[in-house]
């Protein structure tokens, strides 16, 4: 499939609504939990069987992104919305059909691998159109896309539970709501697939489809994850993803534990509302602090994320306890460094590699997110639990882990310092390039 | 679609209609989510 040039005229306000209509739709992976207490009831599973689909589905948006973003800078983003929306919606209508008859493992396989497929590559269709488009403002447009993968879960969240409640908990409930689920999200990312357009310049191809190398530097995906650079990123965006995941994995018990001996305890209402409260900043940081980096520079926002990240979380440990807006706000502070960190990487990319290839580096890249995504939870979870058998209770029980976020906030700031302009030698000569287009 | 040739058009309602595409499910996710931030406030 060529990728769909944008005719003369064509607004490039219409791309972000291309995007975020994928991106809002993939985003309701993170509100797979409403759908643990119904299932696990409904077909006798344990919450560790529960989230099986969510994680392998966790698993294969790493994979399909890191292999399969060079098909996407291939294809282009109409074909790869157009992956998104089969698998994604497939995913859901495989689930439907076994929580009718109760085929868990139909579950896992439609929603976890199949729909894992549509989460990966839709998640990284967009990033490189959208920054051909905004080329002045990569940062910002970027950080729209991956605000909605954000907000796809506080949509999900509510509507999910509410179509539960109406449809009910037993089998052909759950089967109906996956269903319903399968329809509406085919039909809301049908928008992205129509709208997507690449901009007429970035369009040009070489004889076999391959895209043309763009004027400037320019870094192929092969060539990019053998740069120190790329792994500089890497570690950048591991860490940054571990330190957020550290609040954001234990929020509700942290804050309940940190204030249960003062005047004024934290209720279990209070507690939600805090966690709702951090998914707000983890939004507000995605488009914030990504559109901030266009102002003032890629490394210098991720100074900020890393090194003002390790200053909250020292706030947090030494007088997070005395006094509750402290603890919030700068939890608040770090959950939107942590989209921050998101949002901007693409941009970062694009600065050092440039636009040539960079949605197939960008999935490569997303690997760190799923190192952190198990490194995090087991790195809190552990601790606490150790802390508590050590007889620890409330602010003490998170002492260490804070301590451990730190020294890796100052791993990221570091490895952020080290990264430097990519050497001449990996950047793409389009000479050698159309060479080896005319071979193939 | 137009052609390169013809005058260019603003697609002003193409642009307005994607957005309130996109923005009324985010409007009511943010709705909601304010309606559960508030019980930091008030639980």
């Amino acid at each position: 499939m060529s990728p769909p040039v944008a005719p003369t005229g064509w607004s490039r306000w219409l791309v972000p609504p291309a995007a975020l209509s994928v991106h809002l739709s993939i985003g309701q992976a993170y509100a797979w939990s409403v759908f643990k207490p119904a299932l696990e009831s409904a077909l006798d599973l344990s919450g560790t069987q529960s989230a099986l689909p969510f994680q392998l589905a966790i698993v294969m948006l790493g994979l399909s992104a890191a292999f399969g973003g060079t098909l996407v800078e291939r294809n282009g983003p109409r074909w790869a919305m157009t992956v998104a929306l089969v698998c994604f919606s497939s995913g859901f209508l495989i689930s439907a059909l076994g929580a009718a008859t109760g085929q868990y493992w139909l579950i896992v396989v439609g929603y976890g691998f199949v729909g894992g497929i549509g989460l990966g590559i839709g998640y990284i269709s967009p990033v490189s159109t959208l920054m051909k488009w905004f080329p002045d403002r990569p940062g910002m447009a970027t950080g729209i896309a991956i605000m909605g993968f954000g907000g796809g879960a506080l949509i999900a969240s509510p509507w999910s539970s509410q179509m539960l409640e109406s449809f009910g908990t037993d089998k052909s409930g759950i089967a109906l709501a996956f269903l319903v689920h399968g329809v509406v999200y085919a039909v809301f990312m049908s928008l992205g697939v129509l709208l997507i357009r690449v901009p007429r310049g970035a369009a040009a191809t070489e004889a076999d489809g391959t895209p043309a190398v763009p004027p400037g530097v320019q870094v192929s995906a092969g060539s990019a994850i053998r740069t120190p650079q790329f792994w500089c990123l890497w570690v950048v965006l591991c860490m940054n993803v571990t330190a957020g995941i550290g609040i954001l994995e234990k929020a509700a018990p942290m804050i309940t534990d940190f204030f249960q001996d003062s005047s004024t305890p934290v209720s279990a209402a209070a507690a939600a509302g805090f966690v709702a409260l951090l998914s707000a900043a983890n939004m507000a940081g995605r488009i914030g602090w990504s559109s901030t980096s266009d102002l003032i520079g890629r490394k210098n926002i991720y100074r900020v994320y890393l090194g003002v990240g390790a200053l909250m979380y020292l706030l947090i440990s030494q007088f997070g306890d005395s006094s509750k807006p402290l603890f919030v706000v700068c939890a608040l502070v770090v959950l939107s460094f942590y989209g921050g960190g998101f949002a901007t990487i693409p941009a970062y990319l694009k600065d050092l590699f440039g636009t040539y290839q960079v949605g197939a580096i960008h999935g490569r890249l997303l690997t760190a997110w799923s190192t952190a995504g198990v490194l995090g939870p087991l790195i809190v979870n552990w601790i606490a639990d150790h802390q508590e058998s050590a007889g620890k209770d409330g602010a003490s029980l998170y002492g260490l882990s804070f301590m451990i976020m730190i020294g890796l906030l100052v791993v990221g700031f570091v490895a952020n310092e080290l990264v430097r302009p990519v050497h001449a030698r990996h950047h793409v000569d389009p000479a050698t390039e159309k060479e080896a287009a005319d071979v193939k | 679609m137009s052609s390169d040739s013809s005058p260019q058009p603003r697609r002003t309602g193409l642009i307005v209609l994607s957005w309130l595409w996109v923005g009324l499910p985010l409007g009511y996710g943010l709705y909601e989510l304010v309606r559960k931030a508030t019980q930091l406030f008030t639980g």
